[in-house]
């Protein structure tokens, strides 16, 4: 929250309107969500002329309100409402913070006209026990009846809530930064804070030696104020803090916090005397312990950066000072301390600690050291202001902080290419006179220095064509296409086949899903069909979303259990996504889930329920229409949680690929038909060309066949007998009839076997030789009997 | 011996009385069969001669032609009656319910990237994909976001294995690949949608899994205008021709300069609603110019090279175009739900 009485006390807004500068900031890049008007309409002092206790109620009084140019009845429940007291009165039309807008009502039948008010009601004061004690507000005498209560209470103030973008969240924190970027906007300068103030003779330097032993704190500052008196802070102090959402405390602690809103540099105070003489920074003992401001033992790793008095931790640097050292209503003589710690250090410790306090937050997003100092000067200022402290002289100071300037070089012309608009040199020099940042100009050549408050500025061209073009507004720029070659884009690499199976799979009735990569240990356990391991996330949220997975059918599980769950009978679903092992090998897969109807009419008889052979034929078409006809085949195999009689094995070019199969029925009662196949493993397989191949002019031959055999031997056994003993002039193969258990063990099975040659009509005598071949080849060879027609 | 005309009065009233095929063609057979009475009266020619001769074959030919046409025309019409008899048994209910054949539809996000797709890859774009389990390398470090980055805070990181193994939390990694596979001296136009990960809770709003489709392209000349135009095509085609784009000030750290790209509000068409939380925008991505660090990480050299990137959210385009406020739709995949979505579009 940034309060704009106190921007205003940098930059010049009178005449603004602060709902339009909002607009104007937000476009130029750093975003005002909300403007909070404190200002209450309908809000007037009033004089309780008679109080009267309620009839209907113990702890009511019917209060008659002088407000000026009437008296009005009011209802009131504090224990202070009393006759002759001046009060703040909300009249009916008020919007009290929390939407909280005041009608006429009756209170427990009695007519109410308004409020009278308390300062939390306000929003002036917390909503403490202690506050809702004290009652309404009492209004010194002086203050006029009828007169608005806003000008008595100062509510004059309007809050911006930010949403700094990472990148301005260094400069735009803090009241001063964001000064600039409104005086960037409107094109004013920044008057910065009052830091002057007196110092006695007595040297800091005596009283304290700081040794830094560590990297991790590259810049430490202190100076040293006595005689300090407690007491509590001035209104405006006060109020500021609240309306960044501080509590404050009294005027010393309140000083450091008010300087941090303003500069953005946390500052410490140590009680001076409890300290003593000597500061060690260095990085923690591993298991060192602090007791915090906030009363909690910390346990400390050597990774964390700490404060010590040269034995003792007094202050976990940039996050929470230590109970030991701490300001306290009989301080007398401060310490302060406004330095520079390592960002990546301070985020670390303090969100391992899970203490992200408002020091931590800024000491995390990086500081400027030109801050830093002044910082400690304005403490000064403000403590012997308004704590009556006597500033010692000198300062203690250890300094590796590094000071190279970013000078950025470059050209309109190149600021106009990137950003695609055509501005002046002089249009440059106009914008970066508004950003304040110092040039040199020479001959159409800019030499700009970034200004240290900057921090999120590289020194690059991009940067500054970033800062012009916010400037410039990008809601002018002009849209163009880019010119240069323009061919068909293509998908890359495995991108098509995964396309390709998709289309198809579609097209086929399936439907798509997207689940998650991560699943739980019960999962992984589910159809583990190959020898992979699985990665297992280090540090994964929940276990339920803990390894990744090398199998999708696990996920095809859990969808069509939520899908049973919700009465959907027909589910035909597939899935096509990565999966790794443990070598983060990667494997693109499809995987499919068939359970219930593929076609549904039953008051015509005549549904198609999903079987093994339906999902077969679901893949066959898939292998078929991906280019792999005649490639692949289906080898019967045991594979978990697969029906043992009903799953196999599918090849391509004889190379395992996938799965099909039935879910066992002790996973699942219900029919369900899955089937996952490795389209990684596919796309490394060539495929030919389309060729096209015209009809054969001449007939067809087509004769019956049906054999005897073992139940045991299966069709493509027998097939494959045929069509090797059939040579070039059978074409095709296709059972037509099964009777399963024909007598005991033995089945009967149907060819239909098309003849056709591709050069000349064929004669019934040459098909029937190799006819008579075949049926002699199968009988002989499979222990089969050749059925009479 | 009959004459002619009782016959033919006989004939023809049999055929009339006659009231199925059976008993026509029986009829046929009894009068007009080589010995039936129609063909015996040829005997009684011989007995004639000259004028008398003449006009009996006449009369008699007229006769047979006569009862011909009649047993014709009586066959059909009763063949006829079959027909409609048939037929009209043959009738059905056509409002009885069609055998209903599955609808495959698409995932919603595979729904909105394939329109993206489409668009982009008749501008020249690729469709891209690269490894889920990335290189801290590829998906931070060459992206110009070094170790201690408070920009990896933000993309709070699944590490699959110490810290050089993730899941990537950004699809910007494959910007990476392809310029590096690019050789340094080739312009790029690309697209790369994929799944992405981050250390969120999933509720209504976010997923741990998600899915953002990135673009590149990198040229000579190449200007945050030309980002401009290129956006207002893709925010044009999903959004209608009506809709209008604004780019604010933005900060990612793999572009400089950075923009969030809006589009006018199609709910209340710039007016203000809930949502567009009454602004009249909605932001619907990130993009920039790339930085030049990006482009000297990835072996494209920043002086001669300029390019800019984009990354959608495929769940936010999805959410705002069909109106789905809960992110856990498109991974629950609810049969109910998604069945709607097996349909084309208009352009």
């Amino acid at each position: 929250m940034i309060s704009l009485n106190w921007v205003k006390d940098y930059v010049d807004l009178t005449s603004e309107d602060l709902k339009d500068l909002a607009v104007k900031i937000t476009k130029a890049g750093v975003n005002v969500e909300k403007v909070v008007d404190n200002h209450i309409n309908n809000l007037v002092i009033g004089k309780i002329v008679s109080c009267e206790a309620h009839p209907n109620s113990d702890h009511l009084k019917i209060c008659m309100v002088d407000v000026g140019d009437e008296t009005i009845q009011i209802v009131c429940g504090a224990p202070n409402a009393r006759e002759g007291i001046k009060v703040i009165v909300a009249l009916p039309g008020a919007i009290l913070p929390g939407d909280f807008e005041i009608k006429v009502g009756k209170i427990r039948d009695v007519l109410s006209n308004g409020m009278l008010c308390a300062l939390f009601e306000l929003g002036i004061e917390e909503k403490t026990p202690e506050n809702y004690e004290k009652g309404i507000h009492e209004v010194e005498d002086e203050v006029k009846v009828g007169t608005d209560a806003n000008l008595y209470l100062k509510t004059d103030d309007v809050l911006y809530e930010l949403d700094v973008h990472k990148h301005r969240n260094n400069d735009c924190y803090y009241h001063l930064g964001f000064a600039y970027e409104v005086a960037c906007i409107l094109n004013k300068k920044v008057v910065l804070p009052e830091i002057t103030h007196q110092e006695i003779k007595e040297n800091v330097n005596d009283h304290i030696k700081v040794v830094v032993e560590t990297d991790d704190c590259p810049y430490y500052l202190a100076k040293m104020v006595k005689d300090v008196v407690i007491k509590e802070s001035p209104e405006f102090i006060k109020k500021r803090l609240i309306s960044a959402g501080m509590r404050p405390i009294n005027n010393v602690v309140d000083i450091s916090n008010y300087v941090m809103l303003e500069f953005g540099q946390p500052l410490h105070f140590f009680d001076k005397d409890l300290l003593g003489n000597k500061i060690v920074v260095r990085k923690a003992h591993e298991n060192e312990t602090i007791k915090t401001l906030d009363g909690q033992e910390r346990n400390l790793k050597s990774c964390d950066i700490v404060i010590t008095d040269g034995e003792k931790p007094v202050c976990i640097a940039g996050i929470m000072g230590g109970e030991n050292t701490e300001v306290l209503p009989t301080t007398k003589n401060i310490l302060i301390e406004s330095a520079i710690f390592d960002a990546v250090s301070i985020r670390n410790t303090a969100s391992r600690l899970n203490l992200k306090s408002e020091a931590s937050i800024r000491y995390g997003k990086g500081l400027n050291f030109e801050y830093t100092n002044m910082a400690i000067e304005r403490a000064c200022h403000l403590l012997e202001k308004y704590a009556d402290a006597t500033i010692l002289s000198g300062i203690v100071l250890y300094d590796k902080v590094d000071k190279k300037e970013k000078w950025v070089e470059f050209t309109t012309d190149e600021i106009n290419k990137i950003l695609g608009i055509k501005i002046t040199d002089d249009d440059v020099k106009i914008e970066l006179g508004r950003l304040d940042f110092t040039y040199e100009y020479n001959k159409g050549k800019f030499k700009t220095l970034i200004p240290r408050r900057r921090l999120d500025i590289d020194a690059n061209i991009n940067d500054i064509a970033e800062e012009i073009g916010r400037l410039y507004g990008y809601h002018n720029l002009v849209s163009t296409l880019p010119i240069g070659e323009t061919r068909q884009g293509k998908y890359i690499g495995d991108v098509k086949i995964r396309k390709e199976t998709s289309k198809r799979l579609r097209a086929l009735g399936l439907n798509e899903c997207k689940t998650y990569t991560l699943v739980s240990p019960e999962m992984v356990k589910l159809f583990k069909y190959e020898n992979k391991e699985n990665v297992i996330l280090p540090n994964p949220m929940s276990l339920d979303k803990s390894i990744v997975r090398t199998s999708i059918l696990p996920s095809l599980l859990q969808v069509y259990e939520y899908n049973t769950a919700r009465n959907v009978k027909d589910i035909n679903i597939y899935e096509i996504a990565k999966t790794y092992d443990k070598d983060f090998k990667e494997d693109m897969k499809v995987a499919m889930l068939m359970k219930g109807n593929y076609l549904t009419n039953d008051w015509h008889n005549n549904s198609m329920s999903v079987d093994f052979y339906l999902i077969k034929g679901v893949v066959e078409n898939l292998l078929d229409y991906l280019g792999y006809k005649n490639r692949y085949s289906f080898v019967k195999a045991k594979i978990n949680d697969l029906h043992p009689g009903i799953s196999a094995k599918i090849l391509v070019d004889k190379e395992e690929v996938g799965i099909i199969g039935k879910v066992h029925p002790s996973l699942k009662k219900e029919a369900i038909y899955l089937t996952e196949i490795s389209l990684t493993k596919l796309y490394q397989k060539s495929i030919k060309p389309i060729k096209f191949k015209s009809a054969s002019k001449y007939p067809e031959i087509v004769k019956d066949m049906a054999f005897i055999v073992d139940n045991e031997i299966d069709s493509e056994t027998i097939k494959n007998v045929i069509k090797k003993e059939g040579g070039r002039v059978l074409s095709d193969v296709e059972v037509f009839d099964l009777y399963p258990n024909i007598s005991e063990g033995k089945k009967s099975i149907a060819y239909k076997l098309t003849f056709k040659d591709e050069a000349k009509t064929l004669v019934d005598e040459e098909v029937m030789e190799v006819f008579k071949r075949i049926t002699n080849k199968v009988v002989s060879s499979l222990n089969a009997v050749l059925r009479d027609k | 011996m009959q004459d002619m005309q009782s016959l033919k009065e006989e004939v023809l009233q049999k055929l009339a009385e006659a009231k199925t095929l059976k008993e026509v063609n029986e009829l046929k057979v009894l009068y007009m069969s080589k010995k039936g009475p129609v063909n015996s009266l040829n005997m009684m020619l011989k007995d004639l001669e000259g004028e008398e001769k003449k006009n009996f074959g006449k009369n008699l030919n007229e006769l047979k032609v006569c009862l011909e046409e009649n047993f014709k025309e009586k066959i059909t019409k009763l063949e006829q009656e079959e027909i409609d008899k048939k037929l009209k048994a043959e009738s059905i209910d056509i409002t009885l319910p069609a055998t209903k054949i599955k609808h495959g539809a698409p995932n919603i996000l595979e729904k909105i990237i394939e329109e993206v797709e489409s668009v982009f890859m008749s501008m020249g774009y690729d469709v891209v994909d690269g490894p889920e389990i990335e290189e801290d390398h590829y998906n931070f470090e060459l992206l110009n976001i070094p170790k201690g980055h408070p920009a990896r805070d933000a993309q709070d990181t699944f590490y699959v294995k110490d810290e050089d193994y993730l899941l990537r939390s950004q699809t910007s990694p494959v910007q990476a690949r392809v310029m590096l596979s690019s050789g340094g001296d080739k312009p790029i136009r690309m697209i790369c949608p994929g799944k992405t990960y981050r250390r969120d809770a999933d509720d209504a709003t976010h997923s741990h899994q998600f899915m953002q489709i990135e673009g590149l392209l990198v040229d000579k000349n190449v200007s945050l205008s030309d980002l401009k135009g290129t956006f207002d095509v893709i925010a044009k085609h999903l959004f209608g021709e009506d809709c209008e784009t604004r780019f604010r000030p933005s900060y990612y750290q793999f572009t400089e300069p950075s923009v969030e790209t809006d589009i006018s509000c199609f709910a209340c068409k710039g007016k203000g609603c809930s949502l567009c939380k009454n602004t009249g925008w909605i932001t619907v991505s990130g993009a920039g110019i790339v930085h030049p660090n990006v482009l000297r990480n990835c072996g494209y050299d920043p002086e001669v090279w300029t390019g800019f990137a984009f990354g959608f959210g495929a769940e936010r385009l999805a959410m705002l175009k069909y109106g789905i406020n809960d992110i856990r739709t498109f991974y629950q995949t609810d049969l109910r739900e998604v069945e709607n979505f097996d349909r084309r579009e208009e352009e």
